[in-house]
């Protein structure tokens, strides 16, 4: 047990060095540097002094001691400065992160809070007309595209009918810390956790349908059900121990969906989050933040992948590969 | 002799991939319905352009801005007085036509390195399956609007290699598992003691007797890379501009006024892309019944 989690987080170190690597190397691609959006803000900077900031800033240095610079800061926690915002990357995520794990928690709970009891509904009664129902409905959100599903939700829910908010994660004029507050607030993120968590659902029903119609079949159940446990606890007991327990592991894959996915439900809501972040400062050409932003996300994938494996090897011995 | 070989036949005509899978789709009244809309919508599109003159549709005409809907332009026009229903069509095509493009490239990366990996096996097989571990936790969505943004010499084709250089990761797992039990089995052994080399027993052993795998691997990531495209169009990042997608029009709804107010601009297109989306899964799902005998209703 202890070997493979051991083994398993020194997978991780490789993972992150590449990924930096990678990220490193696409910053040097992106148009523009350090030094060029000083020189545009001051025009009358002569050739010969632009080149001496460079040299200073270490720009004309070979790209791996470049990269070893980089990743020291990186690693003291200074991600450099937003060439837009003026000030440190650092602080700009901070004002941002809370918002979108906030998204990302509640997203993540409304899924299982739908997902899961459908699931077992689908499971146990299965090819019954809920059990169609259900799995038509899998069907139709595995195939639509999360921009087009938060633009409609947008379109009906706030702009006609006007029940919520059309963006913002709360109004201006609210006092931080009252109670009109926590409920404005709540307010903005009905809709963007609705469109998000009633798309993600897929994958969990799908695999607890799936889980469960294989099960009930198994001995064990059969010896349960011969020894006279009643019908709903041999499902609480017996079967849902068995089924539940691998969705719980498979969290830390989810973070890929909702990363991509708060790109776009932040954009159409206007969310300020770091998905918005993210497109503002591709479009604002702030590469320092980019570079930020997607070196984030990448170690939490890289990190949430590492703990469902690892959360599915203490729940599931046969997969333990020693 | 005769009869055996009669019966024979009969067989092989009963279970050639594209047989079953047209019973399958015949069988099942949701996917014909899905494959009657899906040629309706591709026709319409793919046929449009002999009817419509690009040119005439792109120019800016200041006096109809935002129209609503009218004989004339049935689905009104957009912001720089273009008719949305032309915009519309060729949207469809371009949209449909990136998504096969993207899809048949990321199939034949998959195909490749899948083989590759599944086949040989051993060391080959542990190095590729590490990096393609590595790749599948990248950020690909952050990562491919870096590449555009990036790229200096920016047209459609770089647009499709881009996506499809992060669409084949799970396909070559997939088929890399299934070649991998494949090659144990005594067909492949066999042709290996006769001294064939690794490409034909690849090409010809292996290839044909996972291809109905790849084929329903492809027809369901079809609608996901439409949707990627469309999305990225959507946010700013996908084809360039002058080159209408569905996502365009879509696009059009970030300014909340015309979410409100001009509906016609954003709405259809939005609406269809969902249509398209839900024929192609559900022809997708028959297809995927088609090749799994445990599953097949007829």
């Amino acid at each position: 047990m202890l070997t493979f989690i051991v083994r398993r987080t020194l997978i991780m170190i490789p993972q992150l060095v590449l990924l930096s690597l990678i990220i490193f190397m696409l910053a040097k691609a992106m148009p523009g540097d350090a030094v060029t959006g000083a020189a545009m803000s001051s025009p009358d900077m002569t050739e010969a002094q632009i080149e001496k900031i460079r040299e200073k800033h270490g720009l004309n240095d070979p790209w791996f001691v470049q990269y070893g610079h980089w990743m020291k800061r990186a690693l003291k926690g200074d991600l450099g400065m937003s060439y837009v915002h003026k000030q440190p990357v650092k602080k700009l995520l901070a004002g941002r992160i809370e918002n979108t794990v906030l998204l990302a928690f509640f997203t993540l709970l409304v899924t299982y809070a739908i997902a899961i009891p459908l699931g077992l509904i689908a499971g146990r009664w299965n090819d019954t007309w809920v059990d169609k129902l259900i799995v038509g409905y899998n069907y139709v959100s595995f195939a639509t595209p999360f921009f087009v599903f938060a633009l409609l939700m947008l379109f009906v829910f706030s702009f006609v009918l006007g029940w919520f908010p059309t963006g913002g994660s709360v109004d201006i004029r609210m006092e931080e810390g009252s109670w009109s507050y926590v409920v404005d607030k709540a307010k903005h993120l009905v809709l963007p956790v609705l469109s998000g968590a009633l798309l993600l659902t897929y994958g969990t029903i799908q695999y607890l349908r799936n889980d469960i119609i294989d099960t009930k079949v198994k001995d064990f159940v059969r010896t349960a059900r011969a020894k006279g446990v009643p019908e709903g606890k041999v499902y609480s007991r017996h079967i849902l121990r068995n089924s539940l327990l691998p969705i719980a592991a498979f969290l830390g894959y989810e973070i890929t969906g909702l990363i991509s996915g708060s790109i776009f439900i932040e954009m159409i809501f206007s969310y300020p989050g770091l998905g918005q972040l993210f497109i503002q400062s591709i479009n604002g050409r702030d590469f320092t933040v980019v570079t930020a932003l997607v070196m984030l996300s990448g170690t939490a994938v890289v990190v949430g992948t590492m703990l469902s494996d690892i959360i599915l090897s203490i729940v599931d011995p046969r997969i333990r590969i020693d | 002799m005769l009869a055996v070989l009669k019966q024979k036949t009969v067989l092989e005509r009963h279970h050639t991939l594209p047989r079953m899978i047209w019973k399958e789709v015949g069988s099942d009244r949701i996917a014909i319905g899905s494959l009657v809309v899906l040629i309706i919508i591709l026709g319409a599109a793919y046929l449009a352009p002999l009817f419509i003159d690009y040119r005439t549709l792109m120019r800016i005409d200041l006096m109809k801005i935002y129209n609503p809907p009218s004989a004339y332009h049935w689905l009104g026009t957009d912001n720089g007085g273009r008719d949305v229903f032309g915009q519309l069509l060729l949207g469809t095509r371009n949209s449909f036509t990136i998504g096969i493009c993207v899809t048949v490239l990321a199939g034949l990366y998959g195909l490749a390195v899948g083989l590759i990996a599944g086949y040989y096996g051993g060391i080959v097989d542990n190095i590729i399956m590490r990096v393609i571990d590595f790749l599948l936790v990248l950020p690909s969505l952050m990562i491919i609007i870096v590449f555009v943004v990036a790229v200096p010499e920016y047209t459609v084709l770089t647009f499709i290699l881009l996506m499809s250089a992060f669409a084949w990761f799970g396909k070559a797992r997939l088929i890399r598992s299934r070649s991998l039990s494949e090659r144990e089995l005594d067909y492949i052994q066999a042709s290996k003691t006769l001294g064939t080399p690794g490409w034909k027993i690849m090409l010809t052993g292996l290839f044909p007797n996972i291809s109905s795998l790849v084929i329903v691997n492809m027809t369901l990531t079809l609608a996901g890379n439409i949707g990627l495209e469309t999305g990225l169009t959507f946010l700013g990042f996908g084809l360039p501009a002058g080159t209408p997608s569905l996502g365009t029009l879509i696009a059009y709804a970030k300014n909340p006024d015309v979410v409100q107010n001009k509906w016609w601009v954003w709405l259809p297109a939005a609406l269809l892309i969902l249509l398209l989306m839900l024929c192609i899964n559900f022809i997708g799902q028959a297809v995927k019944r088609a090749t799994d005998a445990r599953q097949r209703m007829t």
